[in-house]
């Protein structure tokens, strides 16, 4: 162990910062920082630990006659069938989604579609979530079917089956431009007709329209 | 079917005289739309062939916002939407948030909770009662209502300091603990509802033209209750014993002995009953919660910053208006990576165009009053 050696003093050429004379540390520095340091005994208060919660959602496999069936028929549309934290999910193609909404309604009394909703996730290839929640009043159940689709890709339409589609569906198109087949009268719900853009996209820009508006009508530049 | 799209309006070489089809506009800005809702109508004569929603008058994208606060942040938010019954709104939000979080509420903030929003909920149909009545023509109800309510706005404001958009409730449990006289006020509330409720039976009940409005108008019977997603008392008058504090048990409302009140027909004077009813149930469960609030903390361990895992929770409770749920999509950040309502008043006036085929124009604005909508929460 030796400390730096110190620059020599040529006259040709003049040190740009002023010259340490003192050598830098010799202990290694590690040791310093490592020691405990000691505010005196039992004075310190004691932080008590929360043990950490876990990092995912505690998932378990969906067991019962209905996830049995679904694997059965649609055996090699269906990603999976699991519980996420205590709620059943199904992933499943979008290719065979009616058809599972269908078979649900049918076979097994989910007579309520209590929502259709999507999430949009720019970075994937296929950037959109579309999920169906779906409730049976005779098994007390609520279970979840969620597919993926692409940019410009069409959903189907469940309207067909539940009339509370109608609306739910225009809205999904309505705020993430998912469109819908067979919609009867799929047209913007929530926002004016001649909207421009989806605001439920996660790239929808919020800030920069609200500069544009800013600077069209109050003359400013920024209201940030 | 699904809402009408409605027919162009007839060409210049049609007259007037010829044409059997009216087209009337009603709203935005009609009193008896409850807010900002544009319902155009079709009619042949007083019949009405069709109905057309328009809607988003209201609309302020609660849900972008969402995605741009912190879990707490967005709490109020939600208060906003039911301005009716903002408790009931505060009260899904926390639970999908804790979902995630998979925390546990302490009893005594479950007790506070369910009394908060069982007072909510009578203070909600106080309301309803009271406009529906006044758009049929009942002057005097809605003042009785609004005097009454009054009282359940005090212990809201004697609790957390608001009276409307309360942010009663805070994600892990509770911010406050209950005040001094609070168990005494619920009471009093209690015993004033009961009383009170009777006088509005004597008001309306045998009423003759109360009666005459309201049965057998906009009947959506059990089926097409499903089919259009419609809960809440609307599904309840129409036969169907389904409430979801019954049917999954949340906030420990399975502790506590209430009954379902359902009616027959499926008809305005059934809701209006089941209403009723259901505002004497929330005196029974208040009652039983103010007897029996337990000791102990009112918040759960929940840190001061939320954060909960990646991952998704759909999580409804019974709002005043029906299912009330939460959808939230956590990408393990600090902020919901979405929030998605499902709001009852939304669901249940798609069904409007069902209810009101067939029925005269006056009954339109009884229908729309017996959906009990709330236009923030509608537009969002």
């Amino acid at each position: 162990m030796s400390g730096p050696t110190p620059p020599d003093d040529s006259k040709e050429t003049p040190p740009k910062r002023p010259v340490r004379k003192r050598p830098l540390r010799k202990r290694p520095l590690r040791k310093g920082l490592l020691r405990k340091r000691r505010l005196g005994k039992g004075k310190r208060p004691v932080r008590k630990r929360v043990p950490r919660k876990p990092k995912e959602m505690p998932t378990a496999p969906w067991e019962g006659p209905v996830p049995s069936a679904l694997g059965e028929r649609f055996a090699d549309g269906i990603e999976k069938t699991v519980v996420l934290g205590g709620q059943k999910l199904v992933v499943a193609s979008l290719a065979i989604a009616p058809k599972i909404v269908a078979f649900l309604k049918d076979a097994h009394g989910f007579d309520y579609l209590v929502d259709v909703t999507a999430v949009h996730w720019p970075k994937r290839e296929r950037q959109f979530d579309l999920v169906w929640i779906l409730y049976s009043f005779s098994l007390n159940e609520r279970v979840r079917l969620k597919v993926t689709v692409a940019e410009g890709e069409a959903a189907p339409s469940v309207v067909s089956l539940y009339s509370s589609a109608d609306w739910l569906e225009r809205e999904v198109y309505d705020m993430f431009g998912i469109e819908f087949e067979n919609h009867p009268d799929l047209r913007r719900i929530l926002m004016p007709d001649e909207w421009e853009g989806f605001p439920l996209r996660r790239d929808y820009g919020i800030l920069q329209q609200d500069g544009d508006w800013v600077r069209e009508n109050l003359k400013i530049e920024s209201a940030q | 079917m699904a809402a009408t799209t409605l027919a162009p309006p007839p060409a210049a070489e049609d007259t007037f005289l010829d044409s059997n089809e009216l087209v009337l506009n009603m709203g935005p800005q009609h009193p008896s739309t409850h807010g900002v809702l544009r319902v155009i109508l079709k009619l042949d004569g007083e019949r009405v062939l069709g109905a057309d929603c328009v809607i988003g008058y209201l609309h302020r994208g609660v849900e972008k916002i969402a995605e741009n606060r912190t879990y707490q942040q967005f709490a109020p938010y939600v208060d906003r939407m039911d301005y009716v019954a903002a408790v009931s709104n505060g009260l899904g939000y926390c639970m999908a948030v804790e979902k995630l979080l998979d925390v546990e509420i302490p009893p005594r903030a479950q007790a506070v909770r369910v009394i908060l929003t069982e007072v909510n909920r009578i203070a909600s149909h106080l309301l309803w009662l009271g406009t529906h009545a006044l758009d049929i023509g009942a002057i005097t109800p809605v003042f009785l209502c609004f005097r009454e309510r009054e009282e359940a706005l005090k212990i809201f404001e004697n609790y957390c300091g608001a009276r409307l958009t309360t942010h009663a409730f805070r994600i892990g449990g509770l911010q406050y603990e209950t005040y001094d006289r609070f168990e005494e006020d619920c009471l009093a509330f209690c015993d004033l509802m009961e009383e009170k409720v009777k006088e509005y039976h004597a008001l309306l009940t045998g009423n003759r033209i109360w009666v005459k409005r309201t049965k057998g108008v906009g009947i959506l019977n059990a089926e097409d209750c499903k089919n259009y997603g419609v809960t809440g008392p609307l599904l309840r008058a129409a036969g169907v014993e389904w409430d979801l504090r019954k049917a999954q048990p949340y906030s420990g409302y399975d502790k506590y002995d209430f009954d379902v009140p359902t009616a027959e027909s499926g008809d305005t004077f059934d809701r209006y009953i089941v209403r009723m009813q259901e505002m004497g149930q929330s005196c029974r469960i208040i009652r039983q919660a103010v007897g029996a609030i337990p000791e102990g903390p009112i918040k759960g361990k929940v840190g001061k910053v939320i954060k909960p895992p990646p991952g998704e929770a759909y999580v409804s409770i019974e709002a005043p208006k029906g299912e009330l749920g939460y959808y939230v999509v956590s990408d393990g950040s600090l902020n919901p990576y979405r929030v998605r309502v499902r709001p009852p008043s939304f669901v249940n006036l798609g069904a409007l165009d069902k209810m009101c085929r067939g029925t005269l124009v006056a009954d339109v604005v009884a229908i729309i009053g017996t959906i009990d909508i709330v236009l923030g929460e509608v537009d969002r």
